[in-house]
């Protein structure tokens, strides 16, 4: 099952990298065979590092959470750059590093997590504790109510992402 | 097609601003951290839109030529460069500010660390 995801997967970045190449559809003959040869050496190649050991995220309604979560994620992300972008002509910049608890189970959903939180402008991840899954973050704009309590609030840093991974991933 | 150029030449606007106040914020922000925050979050924004730019002049063209137009290349792979640039981008800022951290780098003017001394081994 594994050697199948990963032949097919392997088999349709090829055929996106090579259209307009003829007139087969979008393709020409040569570019179908060699493609799929391709992607059966590299799914046997590669197949225990790609896909670790469950099959979670084929199942499509992940994939559609997904890109509801796209649209949400641009929105904010939009808005936060404009925020840096202010405080990059102002200078007002109040950072610090500050640990959020999102509870993810899985590294699926933790990666999704660190990689929304990166792009999002004004936020870093820096460091990941494996045992408990906390994260540091890097923020350039701490607000003094987050530090009052310990286990932080995440949602003026991050929104609802964690939320968002675990629903994606989780 | 008038109406396309337009929208192509606020793309090509807004991403020239957002990878001006990059530049001009990693010569201004005190630290390696808040450094990374404006050389990767805005030029990521910054890059974004100019490769919407190209997807957006490609793409017309491509429907105007109909499906075996050379440009259909040309978009689609800047839609692989926009994919990838988003996961490199975040993937890479995480491995400088951690390497950072470790290596004793202190945030400037941090009003919180909560990392501070915390001694994480794998």
């Amino acid at each position: 099952m594994r050697f199948i995801v990963t032949a097919v997967v392997a088999y349709l970045l090829y055929l996106v990298l090579t259209i307009g190449s003829g007139t087969l559809l979008l393709w020409n003959e040569a570019e179908l065979i060699i493609g799929a040869i391709f992607a059966l050496v590299v799914a046997a190649l590669v197949k225990n590092r790609y896909l670790k050991k469950s099959l979670r995220m084929l199942n499509p309604v992940r994939w559609f959470i997904w890109l509801i979560y796209l649209f949400l994620f641009f929105f904010a992300m939009a808005q936060a750059n404009v925020d840096v972008a202010y405080r990059v002509i102002t200078g007002r910049i109040n950072p610090g590093i500050v640990k959020i608890s999102p509870r993810l189970k899985n590294d699926m959903s933790l990666t999704l997590l660190a990689n929304s939180i990166t792009l999002t402008p004004g936020t870093l991840s820096v460091d990941v504790e494996e045992e408990t899954n906390d994260m540091y973050i890097h923020w350039i704009n701490v607000k003094p109510d987050v530090l009052k309590e310990m286990p932080r609030d995440y949602h003026p840093i991050c929104n609802s992402f964690p939320d968002w991974a675990r629903r994606i991933a989780g | 097609m008038g109406a396309l150029n337009i929208v192509t030449y606020v793309f090509i606007g807004v991403g020239l601003f957002f990878n001006a106040v990059g530049s001009f914020g990693l010569n201004r922000f005190p630290d390696v951290y808040t450094r990374l925050h404006a050389a990767t979050k805005c030029t990521t924004f910054g890059s974004m839109f100019l490769i919407l730019a190209v997807i957006v002049q490609s793409a017309s063209i491509w429907v105007m030529e109909g499906a075996l137009s050379s440009q259909s290349v040309l978009s689609i792979h800047a839609i692989i460069a926009l994919v990838v640039l988003l996961i490199t981008n975040a993937t890479s800022a995480h491995a400088i500010a951690r390497a950072a951290h470790r290596s004793g780098e202190k945030p400037a003017r941090a009003v919180v660390d909560d990392l501070e001394g915390k001694d994480i081994n794998d």
